[in-house]
Order: structure tokens, then C-alpha cells, then sequence
């Protein structure tokens, strides 16, 4: 064993975060360090940015347009994007749907789907839960009916949830098939057209007043053939696939880190009782739990990164990782808020997007690292819930590690 | 020890339970969030009549004789309906104050409006850097020619944006009990008022005061302890609010848990779940317990007994209703997200009120003094 960090990870990380430093645009980096919901936009500028330097997909292998970085690059890369107030990029393409048509797609396919989304040009949804079919993703019953004559598939049902995909131009969905099979066989994974007709979406408010998911339904929507992955009939094993990915993801260690900056922040600005919050020994010792606790996940997602192929222990670790990450974003969130004092239980709208409930233009004077706590400690009730929620990675943590 | 309502008690809870169910729907509670003001006249108009607003003020001060117990039994009903009227900003904390402040001029005017529901006035005491300990004040009035000019901040003044008068807490003297009360006109030169919306869509504001002129009410100096008592006089009310709001949010869930099917089954089937909705009945029925706790401080003769209980209250209360709050969210899934979805609504309000009044670590730290001092 050795403990001490790579001197080429050193460096690799010094020349990322000059590079993430200077190329950065200010506007993009002060919306985002604000961290509301995203902003298309701002996205698409930076994403044009770190695709002319070819690090727009820092996980996907070199052939497919990514750096060719190894996994700890790859977490380096993300610590230092978070850390420098950079927006979270596209998830659904870059880290959902890519590596699933890299991976699964034909040809056509892949020279199709993943050069937009490298550029950002093409914006992905993913579109698994169903009202009845949450938890229980297995029993969706969104249908595609394949005819023969047109060589497409006719899709009827609905899909809710789907972050983001108001700005979304693609959907990735998993659709029933065959009626008749087995419910796991009778699924495909098929991307549509969100711009098709028979497409509607609404729009659904978040208890933080902001806009991010969507319900989306389906009248006799037409989508070729060629947009299926792989087989028909085995969709659930690409999404398990797929899903697998997103939970090593959902640790979200270094936005977490990123909180922990800003709170930090807060608390050495916001004063109690003539001194900064910081100093509060009370403040002090949850602000040390939390910072302890992260770089306990750290180090769980270390042991991942680091590990050798083929260790199957590490699959189950990943709901390990979701699970306590998913409570380490509420906790930071909550913190922060905790250390504004009054204006930690305010409605705080982003000022830069007018998508909310209510714009009643009613705010208090914020400071700056103020923006967007209250509605992160909000909006992230849902970390605990999306992605497979903590309760179903329990199960999976008792029944695939625990053998109970 | 009785724990038994009195008749009036009981009348007094099944007329709340009546409005809220009849008047304040889930729909009708949005129409008024919605509204210019974010409150209804005629809601409030309507528990003027109703005789809320002086139900728990003694008749000496200017009420229909009852006390704390009325206040929590109404404060209850309305938590449960999540009312965001400033019930308790006007009709506890300043009555409360007031009655504790003792005589001044124009006292029995400004009761009479508050009880009849004619005037809103609302206590303008925290300040940002206090973060609800009542005994950190920076704000000051100086006397000059006659007349009190005051200037600092006040933060997060509960009501304010309806209010009509407005009495604001400032320092007269280096002491610490050195602490007096002014009527302050909310249109005053100097006066500036940021008003914006709690979680729980109430209205609030934070005041700048740049040489306000203000009229002193009760003694000068020595209005501390009177200030103390109105707001842990609320608090306890606010403790009854939350139990009220807990108690509606769990049943929701409970109910959600019976009809809301997946893997073939009613997800209440999950022992995970059972065992989850069960800890939070233990925190519920514990912060009930904690609200009858909290009552029984509010009438110790002893001013110190009666903060240590009332933190011990708010520091169960608040946690336990954010614990409810958070899990009702999360055993509804996805659903439990929705702004359009009550419950998520119920957790704004039980996160606003874990830090009304001072968060657990405010009163976790003045329980310790209290109880452990040297
Ligand atoms: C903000 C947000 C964004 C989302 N983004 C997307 C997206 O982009 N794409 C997408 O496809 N989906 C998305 N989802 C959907 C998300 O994955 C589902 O909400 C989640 O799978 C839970 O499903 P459900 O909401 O139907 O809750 P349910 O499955 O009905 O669960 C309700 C409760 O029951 C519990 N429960 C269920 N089964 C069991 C069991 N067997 N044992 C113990 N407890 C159980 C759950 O843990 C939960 O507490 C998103 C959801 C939210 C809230």
C-alpha cells in the first residue's frame, strides 16, 4: 500500500485547474458557483470551450472523442471543475446516454449521436420512471409497436421526472416491446425525438418554486427503427448498465466538496453575536462532522477509483456511495443555511431565470454566497429519492452484499 | 396534573378544526399566496369574529380571559391547515409582550384594535447577528428635544408587511437589560422595509432604521423581560403549530402508503417503510408531550424556569418536525417533490419554524446555562 499521492496526479491537477482557471468565462462561473437549476445557455458556451480542448467527455475513451484519462483523472477533472465554480455539464448525454451507444449502439449510431452530444449541441433527457413505475421500474408500460411497413416504432404512454429535458432535444427511454414476454425481456431501450410530433411535455414545479423535471406524453410518436439499442428485448440490461454508471456518479463527492467551500464561505462572512459563525463552537463541531464525514466518502470513492478490475464487491459499494452521498448533499445544503441565520429560511430565486412558481420579484439582501441555498435545501430532498431511492439501495445493499 | 380540555377548550379546538377544514383548503390557501399580499382580509376578518385573536389574553390585559392553552389549541388547527395569516406575530407575540410590558398610554386602544382584528401590529425585535437570542440588541434610541430617534436593523420582523404600527426593541442604555420599546408609524422618515417570502410563504421584512422617530411605550429601559416573555409566550405557540402541521403530514403519508402501489403492492407492505412511519409517530407524540411541557413553563413563576423549558420545547419541536418533515417527503417519492403536492408544503413550514424564534443551538445553549451553570 501506498498512501501518497501520484506526483503525476499533482501536476495533472495543477495543469487542469490553470487551464479550468483561464479559460472559465466569469458570467458562466458566477451563475453557476449560485448553483441554481441549469442554464442551457452558459452550458453550451463552456461546453464549446472545453470541446475545443477535448476534455468536453472526460470519461469516454479516446476513440470516441475523450481525453483518454483514467478514472482518478477523470475525479481530479471534476474536483476541480466544481471547485472552480463551473456548471455541472450535461449529465443525460455525457454520462447516461453515451456511454450506452458507445458501448451498445451500431455504427451509424455512434456517428450520429455522439458527436452532438461531445459539442453540446445535442441535450439529452432520460426518460425511465412512469407514474406507476418508480421504484418498480420494471413494471413501465410506455409501448413501442413496431410496423413493419415504415420500419419505425409507434410510441403511446407517458414518462415523468425527466430532469432538465425542458432543454432537452433527445430523449433516451425504456419502452415496452413485447406485450407478452417476461416483464425484464419485454423492454428496448429507444431514443426519440422529443421534437416529433405527438410529443407534449408539462412542465412540473419543484418545492423550491424552480423548474427542472417534466412530464412527457406520448400519442402515436414515430421513431425509426434505427433508434433502438442493440436488441430489442434487452433494454433493461443496457439500463442496468447505465444505471450502474450513474450511481458511482451520484457520490457527487466533489460538488459536495464544493458546498463545503461555500459554506465555509458563509460562515466566516455571516456573524453570531458579533463573530463570525464559524467561531460558534456549536457551528463548528456540525461544520467538522460534515467535512469528516465527506472525507469518509472520499475515501470509499478513492477505494473504487483505484481498485482492480474484477472486484465484484465494488459493484454493491456503489449503492454504498449513493446512499451517504445522496445525504451528504442534503446535509451540506442544510448546514449553509443554517449558517445564513434569517435569510437561511427565505425564498431565494435565482435573479438570472424567471422559470419559478411564483415570481412575486420579493427577495431579501442576500449576501453572495447566499444564492441558491435555501433552494438547494429544498430541492435536494430528491437526492435521497432519484437514481434508485436510499430505501431501494438498502434493499439492494442487504440482499447483493448482506445475502439476507 | 389534568390534561383534559375544558368545554370552552374543546369548542374552542372544533371551531378551528371547522374553519381550516371549511375555509382554508389546500386551493384557497394558494389563491391567497398568490394574492398581492400573500394574506386574505376575510380570512383574517373572519378569526377576528371568531374571537381568536383575544382568546388567549387574560382579561386584565384586554382579552376574553383565556391563556397559553388557548393559544396553542388555535395555533394547532392552524398549523394543521398550514394558515399563513400573522396569527401569531399579532395575536401572540406583540398581545403577549404587551401584557407583560404592563401600562402605557394608549395601551387599551391598541389591544382593542389588535383583538377586533381592526389593527395589525407587530413586534420588530430580531436582528440578523442576534439569530433569535432575544437578549443580543444593537439597535438604539437617543433621546433629543423631547423626542426618541432611533437607528439600526431589525430582521425577519414576522407580519411586518401588513402591519399598521410596528414596536420596535432598541437599546437606551449600555446595560443589558437597558432595552426599551417604541411605536414606530411603518411610513416613518428614516424607515426603510425589505420585504420578501419565508419557505413557508409567509411575508416578512427586514427594517433599516436610519433616525426614526419613535414613541416610547412602558418603561424606559427594563422592557427586556417583557419582550422575553411574549416571544417564548410564541414560541410555545409556535411549538403547537408544529404538532399541528407533523401531525397532518403523517397521516398524509400514512395515507399515501396505503393506496400508492409498486412491486404489486401497497408500499405501506414494506416493513422498511412501517418501521420509518413509526419513528416519526415517536417523534410526534413526544413533541405533543413537549408542547404540554412547554405550557406548564410558560406559567412558572420563576422567569428562568420558564425559558429553560420553553428551549427544551423548541429544540425537540423543531428537530422532530424537521425529521417528519423530511420523511414525509421522502416516503412519498417523486410525488413529494411536487410544489403543486401539500406535503413538501408542510416541510417548508416545519423547516421555517425549526428556526423561528432561535434554532436548537440558541436554545440548546440558553437550556445548558440554565440548567448547568456553576
Ligand atoms: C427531482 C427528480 C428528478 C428525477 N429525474 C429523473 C430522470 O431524469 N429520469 C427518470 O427516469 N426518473 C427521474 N426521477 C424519478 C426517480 O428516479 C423516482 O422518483 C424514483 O425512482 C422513485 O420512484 P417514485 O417517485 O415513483 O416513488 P415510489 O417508488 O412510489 O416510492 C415511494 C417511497 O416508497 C419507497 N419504496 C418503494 N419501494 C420500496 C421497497 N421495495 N422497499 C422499501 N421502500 C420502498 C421509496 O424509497 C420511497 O420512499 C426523478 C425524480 C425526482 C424527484
Amino acid at each position: 500500500m501506498d498512501f501518497q499521492p501520484d506526483p503525476q496526479m499533482l501536476q495533472f491537477r495543477n495543469e487542469v485547474r490553470t487551464w479550468i482557471r483561464e479559460n472559465l468565462p466569469e458570467h458562466i462561473r458566477r451563475r453557476a458557483w449560485r448553483d441554481y437549476h441549469v442554464d442551457r445557455e452558459g452550458i453550451r458556451e463552456w461546453m464549446k470551450i472545453l470541446h475545443a480542448k477535448g476534455w468536453s467527455a472526460p470519461h469516454w475513451p479516446k476513440e470516441y472523442g475523450g481525453p483518454g484519462w483514467t478514472p482518478i483523472q477523470n475525479f481530479i477533472f471534476h474536483e476541480e471543475l466544481r471547485a472552480a465554480g463551473a456548471p455541472v455539464l450535461d449529465r443525460g448525454g455525457l454520462e447516461l446516454v453515451g456511454p450506452v451507444i458507445y458501448t451498445y449502439g451500431n455504427e451509424e449510431q455512434k456517428a450520429r449521436f455522439l458527436p452532438p452530444i461531445l459539442s453540446g449541441d445535442i441535450w439529452w433527457g432520460q426518460g425511465f420512471s412512469e407514474p406507476g413505475a418508480g421504484s418498480d421500474l420494471v413494471s413501465l408500460k410506455t409501448r413501442a409497436d413496431y410496423d413493419p411497413a415504415t420500419d419505425e416504432y409507434v410510441v403511446n404512454g407517458t414518462k415523468i421526472w425527466t430532469s432538465d429535458a425542458q432543454h432537452a432535444d433527445m430523449m433516451f427511454t425504456l419502452v415496452r416491446t413485447d406485450q407478452d414476454a417476461k416483464p425484464q425481456r419485454g423492454i428496448s431501450f429507444l431514443m426519440i425525438d422529443l421534437k416529433a410530433p405527438g410529443v407534449e411535455r408539462r412542465p412540473i414545479y419543484t418545492i423550491d418554486e424552480g423548474l427542472t423535471v417534466n412530464q412527457f406524453f406520448f400519442d402515436d410518436v414515430r421513431v425509426p427503427a434505427n433508434n433502438l439499442i442493440g436488441e430489442a428485448g434487452r433494454g433493461w440490461s443496457y439500463a442496468k448498465f447505465l444505471l450502474t454508471n450513474e450511481r458511482t456518479m451520484s457520490a457527487e463527492v466533489p460538488h459536495s466538496e464544493r458546498d463545503l467551500i461555500q459554506l465555509e464561505r458563509i460562515a466566516r462572512t455571516v456573524t453570531k453575536n458579533g463573530r463570525a459563525v464559524i467561531e460558534d463552537p456549536l457551528f463548528q463541531a456540525k461544520l467538522s462532522r460534515l467535512s469528516i464525514d465527506l472525507t469518509a466518502l472520499k475515501w470509499a470513492v478513492m477505494r473504487v477509483l483505484y481498485a482492480a478490475h474484477g472486484d465484484t464487491r465494488l459493484d454493491s459499494v456503489a449503492s454504498v456511495l449513493k446512499l451517504r452521498g445522496a445525504e451528504l448533499r442534503q446535509r451540506t445544503a442544510e448546514l449553509a443555511a443554517e449558517a445564513l441565520g434569517d435569510h437561511g429560511l427565505a425564498v431565494v430565486h435565482d435573479p438570472d431565470n424567471h422559470d419559478h412558481v411564483k415570481n412575486d420579484g420579493l427577495a431579501p439582501d442576500i449576501i453572495e454566497d447566499g444564492y441558491g441555498i435555501t433552494h438547494k435545501c429544498m430541492y435536494r430532498r430528491t437526492t435521497t429519492i432519484y437514481g434508485g431511492s436510499n430505501e431501494i439501495q438498502r434493499n439492494i445493499i442487504a440482499k447483493a452484499i448482506l445475502g439476507l | 396534573m389534568d390534561f383534559n380540555l375544558t368545554t370552552e377548550q374543546e369548542a374552542l379546538s372544533d371551531s378551528v378544526r371547522r374553519f381550516v377544514e371549511r375555509d382554508y383548503g389546500f386551493d384557497k390557501r394558494r389563491a391567497i399566496m398568490d394574492s398581492a399580499d400573500g394574506i386574505s382580509a376575510e380570512i383574517w376578518n373572519k378569526m377576528a369574529e371568531l374571537g381568536w385573536f383575544g382568546a388567549g389574553l387574560s382579561e386584565d390585559a384586554g382579552g376574553f380571559g383565556g391563556g397559553a392553552v388557548e393559544n396553542a389549541l388555535i395555533a394547532e388547527g392552524l398549523g394543521r391547515g398550514l394558515v399563513v395569516e400573522p396569527f401569531i406575530a399579532n395575536a401572540v407575540l406583540t398581545l403577549q409582550t404587551l401584557a407583560a410590558l404592563g401600562p402605557f398610554e394608549g395601551r387599551e386602544v391598541l389591544v382593542e384594535g389588535i383583538v377586533a382584528g381592526t389593527h395589525k401590529a407587530v413586534l420588530a425585535h430580531g436582528e440578523a447577528d442576534a439569530r433569535g437570542n432575544p437578549r443580543i440588541v444593537a439597535t438604539k434610541a437617543t433621546k433629543a428635544d423631547g423626542s426618541w430617534s432611533l437607528s439600526g436593523a431589525k430582521s425577519l420582523v414576522l407580519g411586518a408587511p401588513s402591519a399598521d404600527t410596528l414596536i420596535v426593541s432598541a437599546r437606551t442604555g449600555p446595560g443589558d437589560g437597558d432595552i426599551s420599546l417604541f411605536r414606530v408609524d411603518p411610513a416613518a422618515a428614516g424607515l426603510s422595509a425589505n420585504v420578501y417570502r419565508l419557505l413557508d410563504n409567509s411575508r416578512v421584512s427586514d427594517l433599516k432604521l436610519d433616525g426614526v422617530v419613535g414613541t416610547l411605550i412602558g418603561p424606559e429601559g427594563g422592557a427586556l423581560s417583557a419582550i422575553e416573555a411574549g416571544i417564548d409566550h410564541a414560541t410555545v405557540t409556535l411549538c403547537a403549530e408544529a404538532v399541528g402541521a407533523m401531525d397532518t403530514a403523517l397521516f398524509m403519508t400514512r395515507d399515501y402508503l396505503k393506496t400508492r402501489q409498486q412491486f404489486g403492492q401497497p408500499i405501506g407492505n414494506f416493513q422498511a417503510l412501517q418501521h420509518r412511519m413509526a419513528d416519526m409517530l415517536v417523534e410526534l407524540e413526544l413533541a405533543r408531550s413537549m408542547v404540554f411541557q412547554g405550557l406548564a413553563a410558560l406559567v412558572e413563576g420563576d422567569a428562568d424556569q420558564r425559558r429553560r423549558g420553553v428551549s427544551a420545547s423548541k429544540v425537540m419541536i423543531g428537530d422532530a418536525g424537521l425529521f417528519v418533515g423530511r420523511q414525509s417527503i421522502q416516503l412519498h417519492g417523486g410525488i413529494g417533490m411536487t410544489e403543486e403536492y401539500a406535503i413538501g408544503h408542510y416541510y417548508r413550514r416545519l423547516f421555517v419554524i425549526a428556526g423561528l424564534f432561535g434554532n436548537a443551538d440558541i436554545h440548546l445553549v440558553r437550556y445548558g446555562d440554565l440548567s448547568w451553570a456553576a
